[in-house]
């Protein structure tokens, strides 16, 4: 009896697995025949972002210095009045063209500055920001609370493209959204933008008339070039050393096809004449 | 043990004698991985992976080090120190950190399909099942330390997910929530929980080298397998594993290094999930809470079971869970056939590949929405995953009727060149 028992276990183990799921799977059969999934707006209206081209894409891309130049523009004007930049230190902009003077003037100049604790006294206060300092925290008042873009473009499915997509897509809320989905009106406070997951978000439009920024390399500045540019800066953010990235991987690879060369010709002598 | 045949150790110059005689390393080296070695002939390319699982491990191991000196294991420390000070100001700490993350995904791989390989060609069978199950004990390991290094990040996807791996355990009865909340030293995964992850995360690589050496030391004893089964019969169908099997294993690692590069270089983030670029919330649930691809199956077969049947569905889901990988334990005494190799067993090879394909599709269920569709799916993915190895194996090992072996390794080698195709010399 016993003896049975234990050839059998296997048996009785798996047939167990076999009947839970086959049980769950006759519930959800069911579920989907008597109560379909209903349709909610974000599902039906919610838009793909179409694909930005950037000069970064690729295995080889590098950054275009003017565009993330303009980009880090945009952010300084309009973007850092709520959202902060916490993981970049002023000195990285070297790495996109600004010289050392030029740093230490766009660190100094920077009008939030960064605060100070004196341990004697307990005074808190203020001092400029210097090139080694990271960029400010932005306390936000309003509603909703903006995220730090340090990693935005790569926190975002669609890095880029979704940034671009966002800032470009805001509009009135469709009638036939209205018309399909009466409790799906947005919010007040929030704004309608279709590429948003849930389709209702706190940022009013941030980027909104022609010439908004002044260029100082004198680029058009329309809403589409500004967010753009802004998203060009943000993936340099999220990934300052891509570039480099990109250079030492090229060398790598190249280095490792001719050591499989190398290996393969290694491989093809000892083998010889040992049939395998 | 070796066979008879294996050469001995005789170093010629002055300097190996005398360490040889005062430690003898050497020697034990020369067994192992040198000349003394003597290996199957007509291993294939799906024998490299036991050595790439081990170069896996110690890039971890070498990364993870250097990694270690830079990182704040801290709730308010941790991602700063690895988006920002690691990824930004250490010296080459962007490739340190990639080639980290993306060894992991590189381990997994190359270990699947060495699992696979064992699978197919019953490597687990008599007398390996030491190395087998000593190998299941590296998988658990080794899934245990990815698992505590994902959460280190303290991204949102390491938060959310320290938070529904640890649930398992509160589906345990009656004690379920005592035990969750003593792993996880509170409530929720905080400053307690990642600590003691860092630590472990920290320890386990090299009990896991402790493993490897118990998994090398019992495969060394009856020697590896070999693509047809049948086991070495005389000198003939051996050859020393220098320089043969390093020259090939050589080969193999170069393409894991491009492999490996390619990902590093090219395509960091490809394996890794947006969310974790965004820090840890806990007030934030994010839209769908998914793990690293390499457990993409098994949180298949967790979410799989939606019905109580006399027990909880969670508790069905976490049993089946962890079932799934402990009932590999019990292979070698699951599949009774006498013959090894799948190439000689025509039922069980086309269970074998359906299982595959049942696996690749578990990984897509396991990522894809819960919508009733992928749930359905998931569902008969995972019947079969049981099965397969609970029922399915047990029966066809005795029903089947194995193709008639070579009598040697040799005979198998010289019938390959005879029967038609042209013999690659290589
Ligand atoms: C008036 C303040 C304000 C300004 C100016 C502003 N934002 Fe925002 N932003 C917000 C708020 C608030 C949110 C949070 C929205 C939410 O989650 O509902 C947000 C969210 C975002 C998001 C994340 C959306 C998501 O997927 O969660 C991005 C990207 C973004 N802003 C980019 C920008 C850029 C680029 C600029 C500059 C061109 C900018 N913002 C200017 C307030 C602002
Ligand atoms: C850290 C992970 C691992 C390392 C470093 C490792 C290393 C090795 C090495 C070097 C070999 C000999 C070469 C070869 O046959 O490919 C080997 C063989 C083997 N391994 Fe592993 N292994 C690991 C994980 C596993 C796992 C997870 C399993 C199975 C669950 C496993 C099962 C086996 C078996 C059965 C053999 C013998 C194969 C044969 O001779 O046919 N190993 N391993």
């Amino acid at each position: 009896m016993s003896a049975l028992f234990v050839k059998s276990i296997k048996f009785l183990i798996g047939g167990a697995f076999v009947v839970a799921l086959f049980l769950a799977l006759w519930t959800t059969v069911a579920g989907m025949i008597n109560e379909p999934a209903a349709e909610t707006a974000a599902e039906e209206f919610h838009l793909k972002p179409e694909h930005l081209a950037l000069q970064s894409d690729g295995p080889f891309g590098t950054f275009d210095e003017q565009q993330v130049q303009r980009g880090f523009q945009v952010y300084k004007e309009v973007c850092a009045a709520c959202h902060s930049l916490s993981l970049v230190s002023f000195r990285e902009l070297e790495g996109i063209g600004y010289t050392e003077a030029q740093v230490k003037a766009i660190a100094t100049g920077w009008t939030t500055p960064q605060p100070t604790f004196d341990p004697k006294t307990g005074d808190r206060g203020e001092r400029p920001n210097t090139p080694a300092d990271r960029f400010p925290h932005v306390y936000y008042p309003g509603q909703g609370s903006p995220p730090d873009l340090s990693l935005i473009a790569k926190a975002r499915e669609g890095g880029a493209s979704y940034i671009h997509a966002l800032l470009t897509g805001y509009q009135a809320q469709p009638a036939e959204l209205l018309e399909k989905f009466p409790d799906a009106k947005t919010p007040e406070g929030l704004h309608y933008n279709p590429y948003f997951a849930n389709l209702n978000l706190a940022m009013p439009a941030p980027l909104t008339s022609e010439g908004q920024v002044q260029y100082l390399d004198g680029t058009r500045a329309t809403v589409d070039q500004m967010s753009k540019d802004v998203s060009a800066f943000l993936v340099w953010t999220a990934e300052p050393t891509l570039e480099k990235r990109h250079a030492v991987g090229f060398a790598t690879i190249l280095f490792l096809i001719a050591l499989l060369f190398l290996t393969f010709g290694a491989y093809r002598s000892v083998w010889a004449g040992v049939k395998h | 043990m070796s066979f008879p045949w294996a050469k001995q150790y005789a170093p010629k110059h002055p300097v190996m004698q005398w360490i040889d005689e005062k430690l003898p390393l050497p020697r034990f080296v020369y067994n192992a991985i040198g000349s003394g070695y003597p290996v199957p002939r007509n291993l294939n390319y799906f024998w490299n992976f036991g050595v790439l699982s081990g170069v896996a491990l110690v890039c971890q191991i070498v990364t993870g080090v250097i990694l270690a000196m830079h990182f704040h294991s801290s709730a308010a420390g941790a991602f700063e120190s690895v988006n920002g000070t690691i990824m930004r100001d250490v010296n080459a700490g962007w490739f340190l950190r990639f080639a980290h993350a993306n060894g992991a995904s590189m381990f997994f791989i190359v270990v699947y399909t060495h699992i696979a390989r064992g699978l197919y060609y019953g490597s687990y069978k008599a007398p390996r099942e030491m190395v087998w199950l000593l190998g299941v004990v590296i998988f658990l390991l080794l899934m245990a330390t990815a698992f505590m290094g994902y959460v280190l990040p303290w991204g949102q996807m390491s938060f959310w997910g320290a938070q529904v791996i640890t649930g398992f355990f509160s589906a345990i009865p009656v004690v379920g929530d005592w035990i969750r909340i003593w792993l996880l030293g509170g409530y929720a995964p905080d400053d307690a929980a990642l600590n003691r992850f860092f630590s472990l995360h920290y320890l386990l690589p090299f009990v896991i080298a402790a493993v490897v050496i118990l998994h090398i030391w019992a495969l060394h004893i009856p020697g590896s397998s070999n693509p047809t089964g049948v086991e070495v019969k005389d000198e003939q169908d051996t050859v020393p594993f220098h320089p043969y099997y390093t020259a090939k294993d050589g080969l193999g690692l170069v393409v894991f290094l491009i492999v490996f590069a390619l990902l590093i270089f090219f395509a960091p983030d490809m394996l890794g999930h947006p969310d974790n670029y965004i820090p840890a919330n806990p007030l934030s649930t994010p839209a769908h809470i998914v793990p690293e691809w390499y457990f993409l199956p098994f949180y298949a077969i967790l979410k799989s079971f939606t019905f109580d049947l006399i027990l909880p569905a969670k508790l069905w889901g976490v049993l089946a869970m962890f079932g799934s990988i402990l009932l590999m334990f019990f292979l070698p005494w699951l599949d009774k056939s006498p013959v090894r190799s799948g190439s000689y067993r025509p039922m069980y090879r086309i269970f074998f590949w359906i299982m595959i394909v049942d696996v690749f599709v578990l990984g897509y269920v396991g990522g894809a929405e819960p919508i009733a569709r992928n749930v359905i799916l998931g569902q008969i993915a995972s019947m079969y995953y049981f099965a397969h190895f609970l029922i399915i194996v047990p029966i066809v090992s005795r029903l089947e009727r194995p193709k008639p072996l070579p009598n040697s390794i040799t005979e198998a080698v010289l019938a390959k060149g005879k029967s038609g195709e042209t013999a690659v010399s290589a």
